[in-house]
């Protein structure tokens, strides 16, 4: 018996003896610097359409980063740590919390909805490491965090559209089409409805300065399965322009039940829903005319500083991958990783997260959605790319097509259209 | 006046699609007291397999059901039989643990599957007609269908319960299975039968569903909490109970929108937390449990 103890004790201690040689080891094996960008997105969840082209877009970036990144005449390699938030906030903090904690990464991405963007990023200004978002309008990125306009953030910065612009869009459309300019809204009880909603900051202002009549029936849940009482309120108001943000299942099931009861407004303008050319499929003919805002399209005239590609190039080398339509989103997460290269480039690489973040701030890059340089925003953490607006229209490559009908905000987009009344 | 009444029947026919989603869950839940949590999930699942019908054959997706329904009628043969059966008898926790987490594997097999686009079902020119009542009424077709299906559906499973030799069986085996097992009913397999029932129901609710609005592999468990209510006012048991309770819910719903869009939920949760104050076991609970 003490014999066996002993035997044990000095297994142990020749075990120690052995792990401790492997730590001295260890240095040479790592002596060429590794760059780690941690990315989080909704893989999965509701949320999940957003970041269907993940996969396709990092792999061309892994692609083109290939040979690693030349920082100060010293190659260094690259590596993307990818996490899913599963569309639930709680789980996009904790995530990122792991990708800075545990994984040590130089620089963090994050991409689409509020929902996502907003905690990793809160969780980046706490852990004081460089972080650029994008995919989420930019006031409830920034007034959600409890940013204020003169200070700003430190660690984090965004790039994408602001509500006055998607105001703007909407508006400029309507512009086009001749009504009583009486607008009903949609604006669910949510983050975007309730700013989209807001009687300051929101759609109304703009709306009465304007000339527009808005019949607001009042904030709904999500997932809502009955509108006659905001179709009866919309008829009662003679309204020929319908406005909002709401989920695909919302919309679907309001357009179906105003064509039952007889509702034909000559406008139908309305973000979120409209994004997916899957949510127009679903709705058969009805989706005809349908409009929206539009952040990307492969007829923008940008390319890729990182691969050289066209919008066009880009979006068709999607669909010959996934044999699907291109979406919006694809544009904005390869942008995030043009933003990513260009700055690891300028900074001084692995374990610097202090020049990464001057990196960030001193960005003036021409990506594949558009310029995008931060200091000429509305904040000093926000850089605005160009929002246009467009028609969903029957016929063309795919069943539903995304016309560009309204450049106004953006002349240097081109528009294929002019602005058709529904019906 | 005829908003009032457009506000009531809109929120009847909306009762009817509540029905459809609660009466499989009333079902199951009457007979071997099984509180099913994967049932939103199953609901969409259905969906998906009427879009795989859908577009395999070109059907439409009324049509379909023809072969939906024999599939999840299968499908719920097999899942009681080789997994749900071994959680009864056990206390109330199993059958909640297993069917959450089926509600999970649901979920991610189906995004694994089908990738989380919104899908929908094409009904063609039925989705926006309409029956005109008066000036400022109109009742959509395929609304109603949903509510008339739903009452034959429970008329149908009313029949079936009450008036054929299985339905005895199956009344025998709720009120007291050990009783019932003495005098050689199979409960495994009767079990096993009605929980095939209550998918072949699920079916109909969801091409229903999937006609209606989009589906995606996540909105399954926000269609279980309407179910549950009308299930509960309803009256634990009771397939009647259950339409009424649909219809309560629907209504209060409608009602409560037409104050203010933001009472629509709220309007129907109070209904049904009046109904809990009031008469604790539902309106028409059936018999002693």
């Amino acid at each position: 018996m003490r014999e066996t103890r002993i035997k044990r004790r000095q297994a142990l201690t020749g075990a120690a003896g052995l792990i401790a040689a492997g730590a001295v080891g260890a240095p040479a094996i790592a002596q060429t610097k590794r760059i780690k960008i941690g990315y989080v997105s909704p893989q999965t969840g509701p949320l999940a359409p957003f970041a269907e082209a993940d996969n396709f877009v990092i792999g061309g970036v892994r692609e083109a980063a290939k040979a690693g990144l030349s920082i100060g005449g010293r190659n260094q390699a690259l590596e993307i740590l990818v996490k899913d938030s599963q569309s639930n906030p709680n789980r996009a903090a904790e995530v990122a919390n792991d990708l800075i904690l545990k994984d040590q990464v130089d620089l963090m991405l994050v991409a689409s909805t509020p929902e996502t963007t907003n905690p990793v990023c809160d969780q980046c200004e706490v852990n004081e490491v460089p972080c650029v978002s994008s995919v989420a309008p930019w006031q409830p990125w920034f007034f959600a965090r409890g940013g204020k306009p003169d200070a700003g953030f430190k660690y984090t910065y965004h790039f994408f559209w602001g509500l006055e612009d998607v105001i703007a869009v909407f508006t400029n459309m309507w512009g086009q089409v001749p009504t009583n300019k009486s607008v009903g809204g949609l604006f669910p009880n949510d983050g975007d409805g309730n700013a989209w909603g807001d009687k300051e900051r929101g759609f109304p202002p703009v709306l009465s300065k304007l000339g527009y009549k808005l019949t607001d029936p009042g904030r709904f849940q999500n997932l809502n399965d009955n509108f006659s009482a905001q179709i009866s309120a919309f008829k009662s108001a003679n309204v020929e322009v319908v406005t909002g943000v709401v989920i695909p299942p919302d919309l679907t099931t309001f357009w179906n039940q105003a064509q039952q009861q007889g509702f034909k407004p000559k406008a139908v303008s309305i973000g979120k829903a409209l994004l997916f050319p899957v949510v127009l499929e679903g709705l058969g003919n009805a989706g005809h005319n349908l409009s929206t805002e539009v952040w990307w399209t492969p007829h923008h005239p940008f390319k890729s500083s990182l691969t050289g590609a066209s919008a066009q190039q880009l979006a068709d080398g999607y669909t010959q991958a996934s044999k699907k339509q291109w979406t919006q989103p694809i544009g904005f997460v390869h942008a995030l990783f043009e933003v990513a290269m260009d700055v690891m480039k300028r900074s001084k690489g692995a374990g610097e997260r202090a020049s990464v973040l001057d990196a960030i701030a001193k960005t003036k890059l021409d990506t594949i959605v558009g310029p995008v340089a931060w200091g000429s925003g509305p904040v000093k953490n926000v850089a605005k790319t160009p929002l246009v607006g467009g028609q969903w229209r029957r016929g063309g490559a795919f069943k539903y097509d995304l016309v560009i009908t309204d450049n106004k905000t953006a002349p240097n987009i081109p528009v294929a259209g002019k602005m058709e009344p529904i019906g | 006046m005829t908003a009032a009444l457009d506000t009531v029947l809109q929120g009847t026919l909306l009762g009817g699609l509540y029905a459809l989603f609660a009466a499989g869950l009333s079902l199951i839940f009457g007979i071997m007291r099984l509180v099913n949590i994967a049932h939103g999930d199953l609901i969409v699942l259905a969906a998906y397999v009427a879009l795989v019908a859908v577009q395999a054959s070109g059907i439409g997706p009324i049509e379909s059901l023809v072969i939906v329904v024999p599939v999840m009628f299968a499908v719920g043969y097999g899942l009681q039989r080789g997994l749900l059966n071994s959680t009864l008898d056990r206390g109330i926790l199993p059958p909640l643990l297993v069917t959450f987490g089926l509600s999970i594997i649901i979920q991610n097999a189906l995004l694994e599957g089908f990738s989380a686009d919104s899908r929908k079902l094409q009904a063609g020119a039925l989705e926006i007609a309409s029956l005109r009542l008066g000036p400022d009424l109109a009742v959509g077709w395929f609304p109603l269908l949903i509510f008339l299906t739903a009452v034959a559906v429970i008329a149908g499973l009313q029949v079936l319960l009450y008036r054929t030799r299985v339905g005895r069986a199956f009344r025998a085996v709720s009120d007291d299975p050990e009783a019932a097992r003495l005098y050689g009913v199979d409960n495994r397999h009767l079990f096993a039968l009605a929980m095939a029932l209550a998918l072949a129901v699920v079916s109909i609710a969801a091409v229903f569903l999937a006609v209606r609005t989009n589906f995606d592999p996540a909105v399954g468990p926000a269609r279980l909490l309407f179910a549950f209510e009308a299930v509960i006012i309803g009256g634990l048991g009771s397939l009647w109970g259950t339409l009424a309770g649909g219809v309560i819910l629907g209504v209060a719903q409608s009602v409560g929108a037409k104050i203010d869009p933001a009472w629509q939920l709220l309007a129907g949760h109070v209904a049904f937390l009046l109904v809990l104050v009031l008469r604790p076991r539902g309106l028409f609970p059936r018999a002693v449990d």
